[in-house]
């Protein structure tokens, strides 16, 4: 083995783990403010390469609004699905797109785009 | 501390007790920015009168509590006005009804169609320029050409010429990936940024300093043919996936094309032609031929043949009279009508079924699971795939080479893993399944529903409804010598008529059948006289002169009439059949018995047999007696039956099936059966006259006709069949793409994969998972 190699092996072993822990170790999670209008839980979320926030706690039993606002032309977010409660969402992009729905049970629901690269949760207390 | 100058504290506190505010909802135009949406709350807030004001920038709303006292709507429009900012004005009434889902959104749509027609655009022009790239690349393998080029300044042209595929036709894939880093998630456009980017970045080098890689003992090789043919074949990809796409969602859009326009209604005694968005609850319709029934309601005049297709997949008109209920989206064919509006908007059976639709293309497929963990840990898994490729080609590769051929194969695996297949594999064909079913009126709940529907090895039938029509019809007429039925027949059915009986109606009916008029069909009702229903016997009249008696036995026993040994016979032989049996007698002389029984749906035997057919085992269910189950089991070909069973115990039944180790679909009519739908694995709901409840079972029927229910079976057999090889073949594509890819048959078969057959295999697999997928366009329910 001679020198590049070596070099090559080492950077290569260190760029892996470093990918792991990005996408798998670190934690990303970005809680979420809710303001409650006229009885509806509203989050405004930016969809961009992601969710922000990707954690949104609301309250059972009243109504959710969920305001996501496509920031990007990437085809990947084009569609939104948040499969527990059969919504499954066109968002265009640069608008904002209501999504409603009444949670009646708590528990962790996943929301994610329509190829389930990108995820966020619900979490209902 | 103080308080914000901006936002004073209210100066009065209100009065204690009840304080009389009103809610106002306002449509605020020309807000860009949440500065903007806290500007415009922040006016309203300092409004006299107003008491809380939000504004929400992403549905432009304003929701404002207010004193009506002190504070009109029109204030609070003057207040957001002097703001800088707009009211949109709305109809009173479309505030506060409920979203219909058949309000068309013609501007998303028209954004798609823009950006479409961006991605075509983009599309061709890295065509175009990756051919030149492509065959200025290929100078190389002609070395008479070669060594009269300046190689340098080739690599200069192909850079100019790779750099718009880069910044505008692949832009997208580079500022997606950064997004999705930002927030830790990795997608294709991460694969792709890095695997292209790496091959430009090498090459850009190699193009800027070759001297330097010179003496570092590297070929100073480009690859921008490799980076603008990957961009090129992608966006193909994307523009073939972008098509498909569309026809999955075709049912939708094609339920919701299928809504009229206008409607003519009737106002101050004129009819008058209005969008269909003003027409009103109670308000009556006209409705000629040819024309599109504008809305629900039930007719008040006129009759007709109306096609009902669209709704239940039922090909034949169904006719229509005064009192019968119609739906919008159907179509008048031939007489001409009235009807008094029930229902509008998102209440009509439409817009009841878009909901349910939509709502099922949502809905995720226990299968799907597996798919589901994979994508979500699959393209960092891929990148440290790739990057375990690169090191490994690195360290073993001849000395010569090994730069090259890690770089390539580095970007080769990156390229071909493809998570969209496996990400579209399931719901693409969910879509189309559940579109199709809805066009043969079967509507299907949710994906879950129509893959347990394929597991189905029990079909239980409800008998009375479902099986059969559950209504009595006249079956059987046996006349004593010297009577023929044509002349006895409407003399019945006169004293028939005056009756209310469920009974008297079977008769009346089939007196009234034209087959049964014997020639004369435009007789006229004969009078009667003297009508007297004798409760728990019968009715008895005088027709035409003539004192007509039709009832039971003990009618006719409590009048002295004696039945003769041939009518005596015939009872008993209709009564073995399980039929229910109606005596006549004319002037004291006993003259017919009719039989009566719930008769069988004219599809019921075919469809029996074609489950059958399909390996399926089918029991009935009755609350009769089991001589007449015994004897519908036998005219059906149903060997196995449950007799005398309770409302209450129908549950119970579809219980003790699944105790013997069986998948059961329940089929009933959505109403009394709802305990026995909910038990059963599949719940299937067949809509019986005007009311169909859709909520009852995971799968609704349209239509009252057993082949529904072969229709749903083979559907779902057919949806499922379509995912599993879907996600077969997008499991195995990127099993064995990516270790080809990595080199893995190299020290065997001396293969590797050129990044750029890779990007066409990629484009391609996801292109073929949705082709797969929208081959379930052709389902028909008899294949």
């Amino acid at each position: 083995m001679d020198t590049s190699q070596v070099l090559v092996t080492l950077i290569g072993l260190g760029l892996m783990g470093f990918v792991g822990w990005f996408f798998f170790l670190a934690p990303h999670q970005v809680g979420a403010a809710t303001t409650t209008t006229a009885g509806v839980q509203q989050v405004d979320i930016r969809v961009k390469g992601g969710y922000s926030p990707d954690v949104i706690e609301v309250k059972r039993g009243q109504p959710v609004q969920l305001n996501f606002y496509r920031d990007e032309e990437s085809s990947c977010s084009e569609e939104l699905l948040i499969p527990d409660f059969s919504i499954r969402r066109e968002l265009p992009a640069f608008q904002t797109t209501a999504v409603e729905f009444l949670p009646q049970q708590a528990g962790r629901f996943e929301f994610t785009c329509g190829m389930h690269m990108l995820r966020g949760s619900l979490v209902v207390v | 501390m103080h308080s914000h100058p901006t936002a004073p504290e209210p100066v009065v506190s209100p009065p204690a007790g009840p304080v009389n505010t009103e809610t106002a909802t306002l449509d605020i135009e020309g807000m860009t920015c949440a500065s903007c949406s806290n500007f415009v709350e922040r006016a309203l807030s300092r409004t006299p009168g107003v008491q809380r004001a939000v504004v929400n920038l992403a549905t432009e709303k304003a929701t404002i509590d207010f004193l009506p006292t002190q504070i009109d709507r029109a204030g609070l429009k003057a207040a957001v006005e002097q703001a800088g900012y707009g009211v949109a004005e709305t109809a009173a009434n479309a505030t506060t009804a409920p979203a219909s889902p058949l309000a068309t959104d013609d501007e998303l749509e028209a954004r798609k169609a823009a950006a479409y027609a961006k991605l075509r655009r983009r599309f061709g022009v890295a065509v175009a320029l990756a051919v030149v790239v492509m065959a200025l690349s290929m100078v190389m393998f002609w070395p008479a050409l070669m060594a009269r080029i300046n190689t340098p300044l080739l690599n200069y042209v192909q850079l100019a010429l790779t750099l718009p595929v880069i910044f505008y036709c692949g832009r997208e894939f580079y500022v997606s990936a950064w997004n999705g880093l930002q927030h830790r998630t990795a997608s294709m456009d991460t694969l792709i940024a890095v695997g292209t980017g790496a091959a430009f970045l090498f090459s850009l080098v190699a193009t800027l300093l070759p001297g330097w890689l010179t003496n570092q003992g590297i070929m100073p090789h480009v690859y921008y043919d490799t980076t603008a043919t990957i961009i090129a074949l992608i966006l193909l990809g994307k523009v073939l996936e972008a098509r498909a796409k569309q026809r999955t969602s075709a049912a939708i859009k094609a339920l919701l094309g299928l809504q009229a326009r206008t409607a003519r209604v009737v106002r101050d005694g004129k009819e008058v032609a209005v969008p269909i968005e003003q027409v009103q609850f109670g308000e009556v319709v006209v409705v000629r031929p040819g024309e599109k029934v504008a809305t629900d309601g039930v007719i008040t005049e006129g009759q007709s043949a109306v096609d009902e297709a669209m709704l239940t997949g039922e090909s034949l008109p169904v006719s229509k009279k005064a009192g019968d209920a119609v739906f919008g989206a159907t179509i008048n064919k031939t007489g001409s009508f009235r009807f008094r509006v029930t229902k509008v908007g998102a209440d009509t059976m439409l817009a009841q079924i878009v909901k349910l639709v939509s709502e099922a293309q949502g809905s995720r497929a226990p299968i799907q699971r597996l798919a589901d963990k994979v994508s979500a840990v699959f393209v960092p898994t891929v990148v440290l795939i790739a990057l375990a490729t690169f090191v490994l080609w690195f360290d073993f590769a001849p000395e010569a080479t090994r730069l090259p051929l890690a770089l390539v194969n580095f970007v080769a695996v990156l390229i071909i893993a493809c998570p969209c297949a496996l990400g579209l594999a399931t719901p693409t064909a969910i879509m189309v399944g559940t579109g199709k079913g809805a066009e043969y009126g079967v509507l299907i709940r949710n994906a879950e529903a129509l893959e347990k529907a394929y597991q189905v090895d029990t079909v239980l039938l409800d008998k009375t409804g479902t099986i059969t029509k559950g209504e009595p019809a006249v079956t059987d007429v046996i006349t004593v010598p010297g009577y023929q039925a044509g002349e006895l027949l409407p003399l019945v059915a006169a004293v028939e008529r005056q009756s209310e009986h469920p009974l008297a109606a079977a008769v009346v009916r089939y007196a009234d059948a034209p087959e049964n008029r014997s020639g004369n069909s435009t007789v006229a009702p004969l009078a009667t006289a003297d009508f007297r229903a004798i409760e728990g016997q019968g009715a008895a009249a005088t027709v035409d002169g003539r004192a007509v008696l039709i009832g039971n036995q003990r009618l006719l026993r409590e009048a002295g009439v004696t039945l003769t040994p041939v009518l005596e016979q015939a009872a008993a032989g209709l009564l073995a059949q399980a039929k229910t049996v109606l005596y006549v007698a004319m002037d004291g002389q006993p003259t017919a018995v009719l039989g009566v029984a719930d008769t069988l749906r004219e599809t019921s035997v075919s469809a029996i047999k074609e489950l059958q057919r399909q390996g399926l085992e089918v029991v009935m269910m009755t609350g009769d007696n089991p001589q007449t189950a015994a004897e519908v089991a036998h005219q059906v070909g149903i060997t196995r039956f449950f007799a005398e069973v309770l409302p209450a115990d129908k549950a119970g039944k579809v219980q003790e099936l699944q105790a013997e180790g069986r998948t059961v679909a329940m089929v009933g009519d959505g109403i009394n059966d709802a305990p026995a739908l909910a038990r059963a694995d599949v719940g299937l709901a067949m809509a019986t006259g005007t009311d169909v409840a859709m909520e009852a079972a995971p799968i609704t029927l349209m239509r009252a006709d057993l082949n529904g229910v072969v229709t749903a079976i083979s559907l779902s057999r057919q949806t499922m069949r379509t995912i599993k090889q879907n996600l077969f073949f997008a499991f195995i594509y990127n099993t064995l793409g990516i270790p080809i890819a990595a080199g893995l048959l190299y020290p065997f078969t001396g293969w590797t994969l050129s990044p750029m057959i890779a990007a066409g295999a990629m484009a391609l697999s996801s292109v073929s998972v949705l082709t797969n997928s929208l081959r379930l366009r052709g389902f028909t329910p008899n294949s």
